[in-house]
C-alpha cells in the first residue's frame, strides 16, 4: 500500500485532534470525534476538441462532532490551529446544549472496537493530479478528434472529472485513521444529426477508484470503444422506433448498475426506512418489519453491501465514524436480510455494530448514512451475455445508462439507456429508438430469471449520489453481471410525449 | 484575516498574466431540519472561497487558467495566483476567449467597500417559535411534521485587471413543510422561497397542509391515463425551470435541443403556446432580486469566464406565447446572430391580465386532477424535452368544482415545451418554490396552470 502524501501527512492533525477531543471531554461530551479533510477536484471539459472548462478546486478544513447529554452537536472550522480546534469543539458542545431542548430522541452510538493508528490508501498507480493539464487536454482532444473525423459525428463533448480525497479521523475511544483515495471519470459523448433529428452516443466507461492509468489502458479498452461509437450512433439514428409493450430484457451491467442503485441501494438504507429522509429523499417500501421475510427478488438474486471492493468508489478502510469497513449480505437467495447502517441507526434498532456506512462529503458536512458499493453477485459458472441473449425469443438488450427516475418509496422506476437492441429468436436484430423500461421494484427483481457469469461482471457507478439537507453528494459503485428479466414494460418516449 | 476586497486587490497585484479576474465569495448559512415533530439537525456555516482566472495570450490563442480554493490565508494568495497562471500556461486556447468586460458593459452592484453581508441563526428568530407551535399542534392532531429551513447569504466580489470592481449581496432562503398522518398513509407538502424569513407565514403553510390532509380522508384509485390537470405554481416552477435550463443558444444552434430548428438555426420566433404567456428573468424583479452581473467561476456551454461583470438586464425567453430568446454568451450570440441574453438567477411566468387563484380554478373544473408538487424529474428525450417524474404528497380528484378525494400517485411523462401548446388556463402569478430543483434554484414566481391531457403514464404505489 502506498504512503500518505507528505504534504497532507505534515499537517498538524494530531495536535488539532488532541486539542478538540480534550476540550470536548472537559465540557462533558460523552462522545467526541474529530475529522480533518482535504479534497481536491479538477474538472476538464472539451467541446468539439477545444477546451471549454478547466477548473481546479482545493478545500481543507476540520469538524468536531459530539454527543452531549444525548444530543448531537456539530461544528466546523478552517483555521488549522490548536486554539481554533478547541474553539470549534466548544461550539459543537454549545450547539448540542441549545438543541437539547427540542430533541426528543436520545443519541447513542453502536459500539466499535478502538482500532488504534491505521493508515489506508486506495488502489491506484498514477496520481492524476501529477499529470500536467496539457497532457490530459491533449488526450481528450485526440479522442474527440478521432470521433469528429467520422462524418457521422456532428459534435463531441469530452470531460474528465478527478478527485483526490484525504481524510484524518480521531475519536476519544482511541481510533486514529489517515486515509487517501483517488477517483476519476472520463466521458465522451458524440452527437449525430440526421433528417432533422438528433441523438447521442456516450462511452460506457464507468467512474472508478483508479488513477490516471485508467486513461492509458488499465481497466478499460478506450481505443476499441471509441472506434465503435460512430457506428453505434449512426445505427441508432437510423433505427426504427420501439413498439411499446411487454418484452423480455437482457440488461447489460452498463445499465443495470443504476437500477441496482435506485431500487436496491437507496431502498435498503435504514435511515430512509425509518423516516429520517421522509420530507426529501423519501422513505422505503423495505421497512424493518419486512427484514428476513420480504422476497425482494427471485432466488438467484444475491446482493451484497461492500465498502472493501478494489477500485470501488465507496471503498475505504474506515468510515467517517471510525468503523472498519465490511462486506455483508443485503439480499440472499432473493430474501431481504440486511440494511446499510451508521452507528446511531445501528444502536437505535438494536444492532450490535454498524456496518460502516457513515460518510461526509466535505470537512464542513456532518456524516450521514451513505451508500456502500451495493452489488449483484454473478452466478458461478453462469452464462455469458451472448448465452443469455440466445435464451430470448422476443426481447430487448439494454446497454448503457441514460435517464433514471424512481418514486419516493422506491417502488415505481423508469430508465432509458444508450442503446436498445431488438432480440429475435435468440439473436440481436439491430437497434431500436425511443425506448424506456418501467417497472415496480419487487416485480422487476422477481422477474429475474438468470444472471450472467463472472466474465460479464462490471463495476459501474456514479460520483454524485445525492442525499440529506443541506444536500451532500457521495461517490458509489455497483458491480453487476448481465441479467435476464421476463415480461418488462417498455414505453415509447415519442408516444409518451404525445407526438 | 484580510477583507475580501483586500484579497481581490492583493491577487490582482500578484498577477503576471496578460489579464486576470478574481472572484471572492463570502458565504454564511443557517439551517434547521426536523422530522416527526422534533428537530433532528441544525447548523451554522461560514465559507470563504477565492477564484483566480489567469488569462494568457499565446501565439495559438488565448488561454484561461482557473483555480479555486477555500479558506485562503493572505500569505497563500500569491500561491493561488501562480497556480492559475500555471494552469493557463498548460491549457490550450479557450474557445470562448474574448476581451474582458469594460466599464461600459458592466453591471452595477452594491457598495464595493462595505463589509460582506452575513446571516446567522437569528434569521429564524420569528420562524422558529412558530415552528415549535406547529410541532405542538401537529402532535395534538396525531400528525407528524417533517421539513427543512435554510438561509444563506452570499457576498460576491469581482475584480478584474481592466479595472472592474463589482460586489453584490444575495440572500437565498427556503422552507419546506411536510405533514403526514401518524400511519404515514397520507402526506401533504408546502414550500416557500424567501429572502429573509420575515415573509414566511408558518400558520398559513400548516393550514394549507391540514386542508390537504383532510381532502385525503377519502381515497380514490385512478388508472394511468391523460387527465386535465391543475398544476400549482410549485409544479409549474419545476417544469419551467427545466425548460429554462435547456434553453442554451449554443446547443440549440448545434442542432441538439428541443429549441433547434430542423435543418439548422434555432426556433426563436416560433409559437409555443396558444395563450400569450410570458416567461422571463429580471434581476430587479421585486422579491426575487439577484446578482445583476455575470459571475462565472468556470466556462461552460452557457457561461464564460471572460464575461465576469457583464451587466444582466434580464430577458423575455417566451413572449406572447412565442420563443423570444435563448441563454447566450458573446460567443453563442455571434454564432446565432441573436441578442446577447445571458442567464439570470430567477425565473417568472405570467399571463398578462390573469388573476385567478388555484381555488378559483378548482371551482370551475368539471373533472380533473389537482397536484401538489413534482419529484425526481429527469430528461427522457432531449428532442421533445420529454421529462419523467412523480407526483408527490397529494394528488386530488376535482369533480364539479370540488375536491372529492385523494388519488394515488402517478409517474408522469410530459414535456414542458409540449404542454405549453395544451395550456387551457393560467391564473395569477405568485412567488413559489419548486420541490425538485429548490436545492439549486429558489427565485421563481409562477401562475397555476390548467393543462389538457397531462400524461400520467403509470401508477406509483408510493404514499
Amino acid at each position: 500500500m502506498r504512503e500518505i502524501d507528505p504534504d497532507f501527512a505534515a499537517l498538524p492533525m494530531r495536535a488539532l485532534a488532541d486539542a478538540a477531543l480534550s476540550r470536548a471531554r472537559e465540557l462533558g461530551a460523552e462522545h467526541v470525534d474529530f475529522r480533518l479533510e482535504r479534497i481536491r477536484h479538477q474538472t476538464l471539459r472539451l467541446s468539439d476538441g477545444r477546451l471549454e472548462t478547466a477548473i481546479d478546486a482545493d478545500d481543507i478544513g476540520f469538524a468536531v462532532r459530539v454527543v452531549k447529554d444525548g444530543t448531537w452537536g456539530f461544528a466546523a472550522g478552517i483555521d488549522l490551529t490548536t486554539g481554533a480546534a478547541a474553539r470549534v469543539a466548544e461550539q459543537a458542545v454549545e450547539v448540542a446544549k441549545v438543541s437539547a431542548a427540542i430533541n426528543r430522541e436520545r443519541i447513542e452510538l453502536a459500539a466499535e472496537p478502538a482500532h488504534g493508528e491505521r493508515v489506508w490508501t486506495s488502489s491506484y498507480v498514477i496520481d492524476p493530479f501529477t499529470v500536467p493539464i496539457r497532457d490530459k487536454v491533449a488526450l481528450l482532444a485526440d479522442w474527440s478528434g478521432r470521433l469528429l473525423s467520422d462524418d457521422r459525428v456532428a459534435h463531441v463533448d469530452a470531460s474528465l472529472l478527478q478527485v483526490k480525497e484525504y481524510k484524518f479521523y480521531a475519536d476519544a475511544a482511541g481510533t486514529v485513521t489517515t486515509q487517501q483515495r483517488v477517483r476519476l471519470h472520463p466521458v465522451l459523448n458524440a452527437v449525430g444529426i440526421r433528417d432533422g433529428g438528433f441523438d447521442t452516443m456516450r462511452t460506457l466507461a464507468p467512474p472508478v477508484g483508479r488513477g490516471y492509468e485508467y486513461l492509458t489502458g488499465s481497466g478499460w479498452e478506450w481505443d476499441d470503444e471509441l472506434a465503435r461509437i460512430p457506428e453505434h450512433l449512426a445505427e441508432k439514428l437510423a433505427a426504427p422506433s420501439v413498439e411499446a409493450g411487454v418484452y423480455d430484457l437482457i440488461v447489460d451491467p452498463s445499465n443495470l448498475w443504476l437500477t441496482i442503485h435506485e431500487s436496491i441501494g437507496h431502498a435498503t438504507e435504514l435511515d430512509r426506512a425509518l423516516g429520517y429522509e421522509a420530507a426529501y429523499a423519501g422513505t422505503s417500501f423495505a421497512t424493518p418489519d419486512k427484514l428476513g421475510t420480504l422476497q425482494y427478488g427471485s432466488k438467484i438474486m444475491n446482493i451484497v453491501g461492500d465498502r472493501t471492493a478494489e477500485h470501488g468508489l465507496a471503498t475505504i478502510g474506515y468510515d467517517d465514524e471510525g468503523v472498519e469497513t465490511q462486506r455483508w449480505d443485503i439480499i440472499r437467495d432473493g430474501r431481504f436480510v440486511g440494511y446499510q447502517l451508521d452507528r446511531r441507526i445501528a444502536h437505535l434498532t438494536g444492532q450490535k455494530r454498524s456496518n460502516g456506512c457513515a460518510f461526509a462529503d466535505s470537512p464542513s458536512s456532518m456524516p450521514l448514512q451513505r451508500m456502500a458499493n451495493v452489488s449483484l453477485e454473478a452466478a458461478t459458472d453462469g452464462p455469458s451475455t451472448e448465452e443469455l441473449i440466445s435464451g430470448v425469443d422476443r426481447g430487448i438488450y439494454v446497454v448503457g445508462d441514460k435517464s433514471w427516475s424512481i418514486d419516493m418509496q422506491r417502488y415505481n422506476f423508469q430508465f432509458t439507456g444508450q442503446r436498445f437492441y431488438k432480440i429475435e429468436n435468440g439473436r440481436l436484430a439491430g437497434q431500436l429508438r425511443d425506448a424506456a423500461y418501467q417497472a415496480n421494484t419487487t416485480d422487476f427483481w422477481n422477474s429475474m430469471e438468470a444472471v450472467g457469469g463472472p466474465e460479464t461482471y462490471v463495476l459501474g457507478g456514479a460520483f454524485n449520489c445525492g442525499k440529506g439537507q443541506p444536500g451532500q453528494v457521495a461517490p458509489v459503485s455497483h458491480g453487476t453481471p448481465s441479467a435476464l428479466f421476463r415480461g418488462v414494460n417498455i414505453l415509447n418516449a415519442v408516444k409518451e410525449a404525445g407526438q | 484575516m484580510s477583507t475580501p476586497q483586500e484579497t481581490v486587490e492583493r491577487a490582482l497585484r500578484f498577477s503576471r498574466a496578460d489579464d486576470c479576474t478574481v472572484i471572492a465569495d463570502e458565504s454564511t448559512g443557517a439551517n434547521l431540519r426536523w422530522a416527526g415533530n422534533t428537530l433532528t439537525t441544525n447548523g451554522v456555516t461560514r465559507s470563504r472561497r477565492l477564484t483566480v482566472i489567469a488569462i494568457v495570450h499565446k501565439a495559438e490563442g488565448v488561454s484561461a487558467g482557473v483555480v479555486s480554493r477555500a479558506g485562503v490565508a493572505p500569505d497563500q494568495v500569491e500561491d493561488l495566483v501562480r497556480a492559475a497562471e500555471r494552469a493557463a500556461a498548460q491549457s490550450g486556447p479557450a474557445e470562448d476567449a474574448a476581451p474582458l468586460i469594460d466599464a461600459a458593459h458592466s453591471g452595477h452592484g452594491s457598495a464595493w467597500d462595505d463589509p460582506p453581508a452575513e446571516t446567522s441563526v437569528g434569521v429564524f428568530e420569528g420562524f422558529a417559535p412558530s415552528l415549535g407551535e406547529a410541532f405542538a399542534a401537529a402532535e395534538g392532531d396525531a400528525q407528524r411534521l417533517y421539513g427543512f429551513a435554510q438561509h444563506e447569504m452570499n457576498s460576491t466580489f469581482v475584480g478584474t485587471s481592466t479595472g472592474l470592481r463589482l460586489r453584490f449581496d444575495e440572500p437565498t432562503g427556503k422552507v419546506e413543510l411536510n405533514a403526514k398522518t401518524a400511519d404515514m398513509s397520507r402526506s401533504a407538502w408546502a414550500g416557500a422561497g424567501t429572502p429573509d424569513f420575515r415573509d414566511v407565514d408558518v400558520a398559513a403553510l400548516t393550514g394549507e397542509l391540514a386542508r390537504r390532509l383532510k381532502w385525503g380522508e377519502r381515497r380514490i384509485e385512478l388508472p394511468a391515463g391523460r387527465y386535465e390537470t391543475l398544476l400549482p405554481p410549485s409544479a409549474v416552477s419545476d417544469l419551467m425551470t427545466y425548460l429554462y435550463w435547456s434553453a442554451g443558444a449554443r446547443d440549440a444552434h448545434d442542432g441538439r435541443t428541443v429549441f433547434s430548428r430542423p435543418g439548422g438555426g434555432t426556433r426563436v420566433g416560433e409559437t409555443l403556446s396558444g395563450l400569450p404567456v410570458r416567461l422571463y428573468s429580471d434581476p430587479a424583479a421585486p422579491g426575487l432580486e439577484c446578482t445583476p452581473f455575470v459571475v462565472a467561476h468556470a466556462s461552460s456551454r452557457d457561461s464564460s469566464v471572460f464575461e465576469n461583470g457583464l451587466a444582466l438586464r434580464g430577458a423575455d425567453w417566451i413572449s406572447d406565447g412565442k420563443l423570444a430568446a435563448l441563454l447566450q454568451t458573446r460567443q453563442s450570440a455571434a454564432l446565432t446572430g441573436l441578442p446577447l441574453t445571458p442567464g439570470v438567477d430567477n425565473l417568472l411566468m405570467e399571463l398578462p391580465g390573469a388573476t385567478a387563484t388555484l381555488d378559483e380554478m378548482v371551482a370551475r373544473t368539471r373533472r380533473g386532477l389537482l397536484l401538489t408538487c413534482l419529484w425526481y424529474i429527469r430528461e427522457v428525450d432531449p428532442q421533445s424535452l420529454l421529462l419523467t417524474g412523480l407526483t408527490r404528497d397529494g394528488v386530488y380528484l376535482v369533480e364539479d368544482g370540488e375536491v372529492v378525494g385523494e388519488v394515488n400517485n402517478f409517474r408522469f411523462n410530459e414535456s414542458p415545451v409540449g404542454l405549453l401548446s395544451r395550456l387551457a388556463e393560467a391564473g395569477g402569478t405568485q412567488r413559489t418554490l419548486g420541490r425538485e430543483w429548490s436545492d439549486y434554484f429558489t427565485r421563481t414566481a409562477m401562475p397555476p396552470l390548467r393543462v389538457a391531457d397531462f400524461n400520467m403514464s403509470t401508477v406509483s404505489k408510493a404514499s
